[in-house]
């Protein structure tokens, strides 16, 4: 990929005779910053950026050519890797995708749950996002604040799958389990007791001065570019391009929810953030109104080459302990064709593109990563900021690095 | 050129100097003298470096209790958790914290990279700590009255210009940061070490403007000989205190303190957001703690001369001083009180620290050039007008 020369509007010290000698500098793959393995290549005039060369795939790992070995339900546990900030989005992401190429149509009750999950696991991203750009900030109280959050939902995860981070929940056709008694009333406690805190986080920072000079006119992306670039989610978004793959291609049923999506006016640093914090507030709308319109009935399909018998009757019945063996060891018969579904994740739109020949293992399964498609407009953002800039531009776009290199 | 003679008739602390110096003092008052001052060096150092400590522990305590933690209170020392209520006290407050970070810092190994410059990047953290040690000799902790009912400082030094020695020697504090910047002969402790020499010395210029002004009411409103004094400065403020009589003097040589001590909204010299850790990125083990306990100390000692200038020093309260009658109590009293405030200052670093965001680099310089040394100056001026008319 070229990287594109950034050229000053009125050369800075230039004009003065400086020769302005550059200096190249490597932020990562193991720095403070970076959140992860990323690797920027930066040349340096003084403080200033002149340019920068994103490198990407220290995380790496084969993700798509090994969904190609796995059976449909297999690689559910592989997409809890994607982006690890928010696991339930990408399993149910997959799991609509799979369903999209077979014409599964989900219980009213999975649709609902899903939606529970999906912005639940948006808080618990957003949360991490917020956290990371306070630090980026300077700010580690933010952190903290954010965190104590996070771990409560990380604790409702754990009440639901049995794991507080790779929860691997959606099954092809439905979900792993029923939700446990009680749990809609923990996560209505919770959701009562996280937009005071909320309030707090937002109180806290948001109209600090310092931070508002920070991050304020700083990494600004006009509409025109979010576009051209590819961003989605919350940082297209922050630029005040109003989309939301729920609102537009609703999924899920999100079109009987009501909620507003969040627009920034500038596209800088700091609209990011507002837009993040404002998604929260709508996601625990989401949440409310889901756990109030909760409808009984199965979770998972009726259909037995989809979804797996009872336990019970497994270890009873000869016919589904049959079928339990066929579907573990073949997959669920899925057939011929191809699918593409995105998904709109906290990190913007998660796609899945998977092909089948039939049989129970995809053909071909390419992943859509919001968060390769934000590292890759770095070049064109970090020119011309300040050295310090980048840890906040960083923060601001809010990537994981597991999804970027997968 | 007589106020910068340095006047060492002041400079005994127990014997009544201030009045009468031996005229020729005979070997053994000498060696005496020496001995007396190599003892209230080291109790001098001795408190500046367990305030160091202390901050430490408390830095963490204090930030846990911010941010909704516990803080550290697992660590513990065999024998001593043993002691039935001090030994739980003592693990429950991190205490025992202190000693295994000062052991870890013992007992790591002390790396020497390949492609340092071996002189500079030894001598570096010594930089760092020895200045703030010095510049302690000259702060008054605290009052006693001589026989002859003269009050006297608490200080291992006392002389004519000693607010100078502590600003010109506090200063030297950058270079610890310079040198170890340069000789990691690495990029990020280059740059960290080239923030910090910037950051200092601007911010060193409205910090000394705003001393000035000080300077000025304690010499034409007290009418003592030597303004310069920190000694003299904390006596005049036996009324009202400088920080209300001065509080645009105050609040700049507050902030410029919080860029000096290289602290949180100003701490560009090792924002670890985008330096890694700054200038001293590429030590490890004691080296890294001498810079580590240099920064508290460089707090401690920063604390004692805001508290000194601004604080109303070692006097309780505005208005209210400790009284002569009282004898020792009263001397005791006053460097209790001025250790209190020391803490308090302390803690307000810490607070400061855990709330606001940091600075960018830039943003620093122009806050220094283009808000603090333009109003510190204004202030002088304006200062200076109303002394005149």
């Amino acid at each position: 990929m070229e990287t594109k020369e950034f050229t000053y509007p009125e050369p800075a010290g230039l004009a003065e005779g400086r020769i302005g000698e550059k200096m190249v500098i490597n932020l990562g793959p193991s720095h403070p910053a970076t959140h992860g393995v990323l690797r920027l290549k930066l040349e340096l005039d003084g403080d200033l950026i002149t340019r920068c060369d994103p490198m990407v795939g220290y995380l790496h790992r084969g993700q798509e050519k090994m969904a190609e070995n796995l059976t449909y339900n297999q690689f559910i546990p592989f997409t809890d890797r994607l982006d690890y900030l928010a696991p339930m989005c990408n399993n149910i992401a997959y799991a609509q995708c799979v369903e999209k190429l077979a014409g599964i149509e989900i219980t009213e009750r999975c649709k609902a749950i899903r939606v529970i999950c999906c912005e639940l696991s948006r808080m618990a991203s957003h949360l991490v996002g917020l956290a990371a750009y306070g630090m980026d900030s300077g700010s580690w109280t933010v952190f903290m604040y954010c965190y104590t959050q996070r771990e409560k939902l990380c604790t409702l995860f754990e009440q639901l799958t049995g794991a507080r981070m790779t929860s691997s929940y959606a099954r092809i056709g439905g979900l792993a389990n029923d939700l446990p008694e009680g749990w809609l009333g923990n996560v209505n406690e919770f959701a009562n007791q996280f937009l005071p805190a909320l309030d707090e986080i937002d109180s806290l920072i948001t109209r600090n001065k310092i931070f508002m000079d920070r991050a304020v006119g700083i990494g600004v992306i006009t509409p025109e570019q979010a576009m051209q670039w590819g961003l989605t989610g919350a940082n297209l978004r922050g630029s005040g391009v109003a989309t939301d793959l729920r609102k537009d291609v609703p999924y899920l049923g999100y079109d009987k929810y009501e909620f507003d999506v969040a627009i920034g006016m500038h596209g800088d640093c700091y609209d990011r953030w507002l837009v993040r914090i404002e998604e929260m507030r709508q996601s625990v709308r989401i949440v409310r109104q889901a756990i109030e319109k909760m409808p009984d009935g199965p979770v998972n399909v009726a259909d037995k080459m989809i979804s797996l018998p009872k336990k019970d009757n497994v270890l009873r019945n000869m016919e589904d302990l049959i079928n339990n063996f066929v579907l573990i060891t073949q997959g669920p018969d899925i057939p011929a064709g191809e699918a593409y579904f995105e998904a709109d994740n906290p990190k913007g739109a998660l796609g899945f593109y998977v092909m089948s020949n039939g049989g129970g293992v995809p053909y071909r399964v390419k992943v859509r990563s919001p968060s390769f498609v934000s590292l890759s407009a770095l070049q064109e953002i970090l020119p011309g900021h300040h050295m310090s800039d980048a840890a906040i531009i960083l923060g601001s776009l809010d990537f994981v690095l597991g999804e970027c290199d997968r | 050129m007589d106020a910068f003679i340095l006047n060492f008739s002041n400079f005994a602390i127990l014997a009544d100097a201030a009045e009468v110096a031996p005229a020729c003092p005979t070997a053994c008052e000498f060696a005496l003298n020496i001995l007396l001052k190599v003892v209230f060096s080291l109790v001098c150092v001795v408190v500046v470096m367990s305030f160091a400590g202390l901050s430490v522990v408390a830095e963490r305590k204090v930030c846990a209790y911010i941010q909704g933690r516990y803080g550290p209170n697992r660590t513990a020392i065999p024998i001593v958790v043993a002691i039935p209520i001090l030994g739980n006290f003592l693990k429950k407050n991190g205490l025992m914290q202190l000693v295994a970070d000062g052991l870890k810092f013992l007992l790591k190994e002390d790396p020497l990279p390949a492609h340092v410059n071996k002189f500079w990047y030894m001598i570096a953290p010594v930089m760092a700590l020895s200045p703030v040690l010095i510049a302690a000799c000259v702060i008054p902790f605290g009052v006693y009255w001589t026989d002859g009912g003269v009050m006297a400082p608490l200080a291992v030094a006392n002389f004519d210009v000693s607010l100078l020695f502590a600003l010109a020697i506090g200063a030297l504090g950058v270079y610890g940061a310079i040198m170890a910047g340069w000789s990691s002969n690495s990029k990020f402790p280059y740059m960290g070490g080239m923030r910090a020499s910037a950051q200092v010395i601007s911010y060193e210029l409205a910090m000394g403007l705003s001393v000035l002004s000080v300077v000025l009411m304690v010499g034409t409103n007290a009418n003592v000989d030597s303004p310069l004094s920190m000694f003299e400065i904390g006596k005049a403020q036996s009324g009202l205190w400088f920080c209300i009589t001065q509080p645009v003097a105050a609040l700049i040589f507050l902030i410029a303190l919080f860029a000096e001590t290289n602290r949180l909204p100003f701490d560009m010299a090792e924002s670890e957001t985008d330096l890694v850790s700054g200038f001293h990125t590429e030590y490890g083990s004691f080296k890294f703690g001498l810079f580590f306990v240099g920064e508290y100390g460089h707090m401690v000692v920063g604390s004692s001369l805001f508290i000194t200038l601004f604080l109303g020093a070692w006097n309780p309260f505005p208005g209210f001083v400790w009284p002569e009658s009282w004898g020792w109590i009263s001397s005791a009293l006053s460097l209790l009180t001025f250790l209190v405030k020391i803490a308090a200052m302390l803690f307000f670093f810490i607070w400061v620290r855990w709330t606001l965001p940091r600075f960018r680099y830039d943003q620093v310089m122009r806050i220094g050039w283009k808000a603090m040394v333009p109003l510190a100056l204004l202030n002088f001026v304006a200062y200076l007008v109303f002394v005149s008319i």
